[in-house]
């Protein structure tokens, strides 16, 4: 009997290890990175750090502004594009879709979700980006941009982006609109407004906090994702000239020069990665709010 | 709620109430966008990639020639092996103790919450960037598959966590009351009684993570390096399938090669997806 108690006691503490791993984990990993990002930024200054227009390695000069730049301008393209078809879908998924359908459409967006960025980035090259360069080309030739790009551009990687946020958007807002009680919906109809008036004006606002998390969540999938976006961004460090003109985003800066930086360049890129995880960390906390809000609520 | 009215009705209430009928139009219109767009990805890469599905793609060695995947192949098998053996026993043990020992309202329990939730939002170049400096720098592995397998394996532990959370909170209590009842203490009720009726949901979980070690990248690049043949043991390097196809599509020269691997790797993840929602269907039976 004495064993047999010993032996629980074991595992409780088994059971408690192994729930301390992921604190450990996001402790090692916040360690770590600032331990290895400060420095450089100390060295560099962290004002020329992080509002810096010019990033040269060679001539160790390091300014990560143009990547800042880059990446809230290819996140705010992926929102324009993603978030309105996205809750489109959501409402229809939700509202309009015959049951028979139902399932085979839910598992296509679970799909959506699980198809690598590899992929996505590798059809953002060979479909997109020729698209976008045909595109510019037209445009320049009827006179309406003066310069036309290659097809890697802020616009391509918002249209690629905009698609990769989709499956996260429609998750969460569907849930959202679900979860609002159904006589919201009854009360409004039998007020006489129709279908479309109903959903717009009376469920969609009651499930605002939820789509808003929707919408932040996919402001955070943009932001980190890095295969996708270096395949078809044009990957310049410099200022964005224009949607049609290339762009380096943060996570692109980190991989395109990680395998050949050394020394405070090297310290640089990681205080890069310091940069971007800042940024998720907040975007994370405003998560965490809404849905405490939602609870709430 | 589309049964209520006939289609005749809808559409005189609809010829009242113009912007009800744009409204609708512009539903619809999202969602065939959406649809349209994974149905187009999905055709456009099968239809350039198939073709190229060539025997000598899946030779043993890569050469700069045959471009072979097999290879990465084998190194996506052993890498989502090795990380499954150090996330799912952590993921399993970590909410059973969540779930069936900690006190409702713990602090401790918000604490960890917090940081599976940070887990889950930190972008996979970040975890790639971590597992640099930890694995491969710190505790000197080197680029190694086995520095991969850690890297990922935090990874996907919030997933595997959450998914076995709820597996375990949707067995009913009365099996928990029943084996107490019969006189099994704690220990042998969670792993006699509990787990075993929640290993659909388990199993599901630990899918769909497979389903993210396979197309994982980023995370990849810095920690198990990009070497393209098998390497002899896990502390190698050894690139992925996944990274395989980054560096075929942006060196440029194999583009043949890269739709065949983009197929490859889609059917892998069509199959995974699949396979876990059947798990999950069976587990809704129940």
């Amino acid at each position: 009997m004495k064993s047999k108690t010993w032996n629980e006691k074991f595992m409780q503490g088994v059971f408690f290890t192994a729930a301390c791993a992921s604190v450990l984990a996001v402790a090692l990993i916040c360690i770590f990175l600032f331990a290895n990002g400060i420095p450089a930024m100390k060295e560099i200054g962290f004002l020329k750090f992080v509002t810096g227009e010019r990033w040269k390695p060679g001539n160790n000069i390091y300014g990560i502004f143009p990547m800042i730049v880059g990446s809230i301008y290819v996140t705010a393209g992926a929102i324009v594009v993603g978030v309105p078809i996205g809750i489109l879908t959501s409402v229809f998924m939700a509202m309009y879709c015959p049951k028979q359908i139902y399932k085979p459409l839910k598992s296509a967006t679970e799909l959506l979700a699980g198809i690598p960025s590899v992929v996505y980035g590798f059809f953002g090259l060979v479909v997109l980006v020729p698209w976008i360069r045909e595109a510019g080309r037209g445009l320049k030739s009827m006179g309406l941009i003066r310069s036309s790009g290659n097809g890697n551009s802020i616009l391509t990687a918002s249209l690629l982006l905009g698609i990769m946020i989709l499956p996260t958007v429609i998750g969460v807002t569907e849930s959202a609109i679900r979860a609002v009680p159904k006589q919201y919906y009854e009360g409004a109809l039998a007020l006489g407004a129709t279908h479309e008036r109903s959903i717009f004006k009376v469920i969609i606002p009651a499930a605002k906090s939820g789509v808003i998390a929707g919408v932040v969540l996919g402001i955070g999938r943009a932001i980190g994702e890095t295969m996708a976006v270096i395949m078809v961004a044009g990957n310049q460090a410099r200022m964005p000239a224009g949607i049609m003109k290339g762009v380096r985003t943060l996570t692109a800066n980190i991989v395109i020069e990680m395998g050949y930086a050394a020394d405070l360049h090297r310290e640089a890129l990681i205080a890069t990665g310091v940069v971007l995880f800042v940024f998720i960390l907040i975007i994370n906390f405003s998560v965490a709010l809404l849905n405490r809000r939602k609870e709430r609520e | 709620m589309n049964n209520q009215s006939t289609f005749g009705q809808k559409m005189k209430s609809y010829m009242k109430h113009p912007a009800s009928f744009f409204t609708m139009l512009l539903v619809m219109l999202g969602a065939l966008l959406t649809f349209t767009i994974l149905i187009f990805l999905i055709v456009y890469i099968l239809a350039h990639g198939v073709p190229y599905l060539k025997p000598s793609l899946f030779s043993l060695h890569y050469t700069s020639e045959n471009a072979s995947l097999m290879p990465a192949l084998v190194n996506t098998v052993s890498m989502t092996l090795l990380s499954l053996i150090i996330a799912v026993p952590l993921g399993i043990f970590a909410a059973i103790f969540l779930v069936e020992y900690a006190k409702r309202g713990n602090r401790f329990m918000g604490i960890i919450r917090l940081t599976t939730e940070t887990l889950s939002g930190i972008p996979s170049i970040v975890y790639g960037l971590f597992g640099m400096l930890f694995f491969v720098n710190t505790l000197g592995w080197g680029f190694s598959l086995l520095a991969g397998a850690f890297t990922l394996s935090i990874m996907i532990l919030p997933l595997i966590m959450r998914t076995t959370e709820e597996a375990l909170k949707a067995v009913p209590d009365s099996f928990r009351e029943g084996s107490f009842g019969l006189g099994a203490g704690k220990l042998r009720t969670v792993f006699r009684i509990v787990l075993p009726s929640a290993i659909p949901g388990i199993l599901a979980g630990v899918i769909l993570a497979i389903g993210r070690i396979v197309g994982e990248t980023a995370a990849l690049m810095y920690t198990a390096g990009t070497v393209a043949n098998i390497p002899s043991s896990v502390m190698g390097s050894g690139r992925t399938l996944a990274v395989h196809m980054y560096n075929l599509a942006s060196e440029g020269l194999y583009m043949d090669q890269a739709y065949a691997t983009a197929v490859v790797l889609l059917i892998l993840v069509v199959g995974i997806n699949a396979l876990s929602s059947v798990i999950a269907k069976r587990l809704t039976r129940v």
